[in-house]
């Protein structure tokens, strides 16, 4: 059975690890290469670089950085930020990278997922994908979907998926509003996340768990999906939003944005997703990745230790 | 001194990551699309990312399929990796117009049954009792399609994905995994560590 992956992320700007609240007020967190070694040596089961660079200066370092943090990993290492091009993607594989992700380019070229995928393979291709609660559902429009029948809704064998401990399949995946969900009011899962991109600066009206399909469709190989509202709040992940993409595609789901503690990742992995990022939780020291994984053995969770 | 080992060509994009892996694993990473320095590589790498008919395209059209085929007949030491694992049996349901090296029997399948797909992650990995270099543990995966058996005379590994499925297989100086042994930690290390000292 697979194991659930806990992954650590660092936000790269011009060669150093920085850390900001919902995209912003960016502070220093260090140096990628000693942050991803010291990842692994805890037990990280594969760490994401994302590049939040402004300039082509920074971009060019972000490849020196994947080269050197190449060196001293033996863990798979996924990139993303700022990647527009086939270009863009070949020269962080060549620099070392296992997995790009795209966001922005993606959203504005869905056909930038099939290339990826048919030049370097899904295995390679991620979307990431964020999404911010919209609370007024008129203001999503439906764009016309190109799915391709990879709309599988229950995915009953899901990593570290044990169902004595997770409930029934169908309590953890893509139920709306189940007992964690936060505003204890009912309301329709389906349509309440649109799609930002240019790193939270733009709302692009588009439905995000449709988005999430169509990208699966189109060639990405998994999704790294980070709740806007939640980076660096320390608040728990949106879990309504795991639930609804994570039964929506049978791609594996990253979640991503707002982990604090153990149980907002267990929490995450009951919702449905198959790998947990956070950055905050590690970076601050407050707890070891091998602390997170005990814990999350200790309470029935197949985790690698 | 380092041993020398040679990274066969397949237009894959992970490259820089095996070289990484072999380099820690006190081994030196050679690129050559040279037919014959492959023959007469000491070591050689089949890596693979990416899909089962545009790699055997590249395979066909550079001429190093019929190499690796004879360094596997021959037992030369040779380390096949995810893709190019696949690579040596005879045909994929991702690419079924496309045959394969078919250095082994067999037919390679989509993962089935309910779970996600491309499979990511780390898995548990059972050697049966013939195994001399693959050993127990956590390895990472990140593969959508796989082989559930190998024929007799091959040594296997095995993990579980809605179903059995082959993890990795070795035999005299082949070593064929599934998973990624440059992105499976120290385990990963260890195993390319052990495949070099036994070829050795």
């Amino acid at each position: 059975m697979l194991a659930v992956r806990i992954i650590p992320c660092l936000d790269i700007r011009d060669g150093r690890v920085v850390k900001g609240v919902r995209f912003q007020s960016l502070r220093d967190a260090g140096s990628p290469e000693e942050c991803a070694e010291r990842y692994e040596a805890q037990g990280a089961d594969e760490i994401v670089l994302l590049d939040v660079s402004a300039t082509p200066e920074g971009r060019r370092t972000a490849v020196e950085t994947v080269c050197r943090v190449r060196a001293r990993l033996s863990i798979p290492l996924t990139v993303g930020g700022g990647v527009r091009t086939i270009d863009d993607a070949a020269a962080l594989l060549d620099a070392g990278a296992d997995k790009v992700g795209v966001n922005t380019a993606a959203v504005e070229d869905p056909s930038l997922l099939t290339r990826l995928a048919d030049r370097f393979g899904r295995q390679c291709t991620v979307l990431a994908l964020d999404a911010a609660r919209n609370l007024e559902p008129s203001a999503i429009s439906h764009q016309p979907s190109a799915e391709i029948g990879n709309h599988r809704s229950e995915i009953t064998d899901r990593p570290g998926y044990k169902g004595a401990f997770f409930g029934p399949a169908s309590e953890a995946l893509g139920t709306p509003d189940s007992a964690q969900a936060t505003s204890g009011k009912q309301h329709s899962v389906l349509g309440r996340w649109e799609v930002v991109t240019l790193s939270g600066k733009k709302r692009t009206g588009i439905d995000a768990v449709q988005w999430a399909k169509d990208a699966a469709a189109a060639g990405a190989g998994e999704i790294l999906l980070t709740s806007w509202d939640r980076d660096g709040t320390r608040s728990g992940y949106d879990l309504d939003l795991i639930r609804a993409v994570s039964s929506a595609v049978q791609v594996p789901i990253i979640a991503s944005g707002g982990a604090n503690t153990p149980d907002h990742l267990f929490e995450a992995l009951v919702a449905g997703a198959d790998a947990v990022l956070a950055a905050s939780i590690f970076h601050d020291s407050d707890l070891t990745v091998g602390d997170v994984k005990r814990a999350l053995a200790a309470r029935g969770v197949e985790v690698r230790l | 001194m380092s041993r020398e080992v040679w990274i066969i060509p397949t237009g894959t994009a992970n490259v820089a990551s095996i070289v990484a892996g072999l380099s820690r694993a006190g081994a030196r990473a050679c690129l050559s699309e040279n037919p014959r320095e492959i023959e007469a590589a000491p070591f050689a790498v089949l890596p693979g990312v990416g899909a089962f008919g545009a790699a055997m395209e590249r395979l066909g059209s550079n001429g190093l399929g019929a190499v690796v085929v004879s360094r596997i007949r021959s037992g030369a030491p040779t380390l096949c990796v995810c893709l190019g694992l696949q690579l040596l049996f005879e045909a994929s349901e991702e690419s079924p117009a496309v045959r394969g090296l078919g250095v082994v029997q067999g037919t390679v399948g989509r993962f089935s049954g309910n779970v996600r797909v491309p499979q990511f992650g780390w898995n548990k990995v059972e050697p049966d009792s013939e195994c001399r270099l693959i050993a127990p543990g956590h390895a990472y995966f990140a593969n959508s399609y796989r082989v559930t058996s190998v024929p007799g005379g091959f040594a296997a590994a095995f993990a579980d994905h809605g179903g059995r499925f082959v993890a990795a297989f070795e035999r005299g100086g082949l070593l064929a995994c599934q998973f990624h042994p440059e992105l499976s930690g120290e385990l990963g290390i260890a195993l390319i560590r052990r495949w070099i000292d036994a070829c050795g």
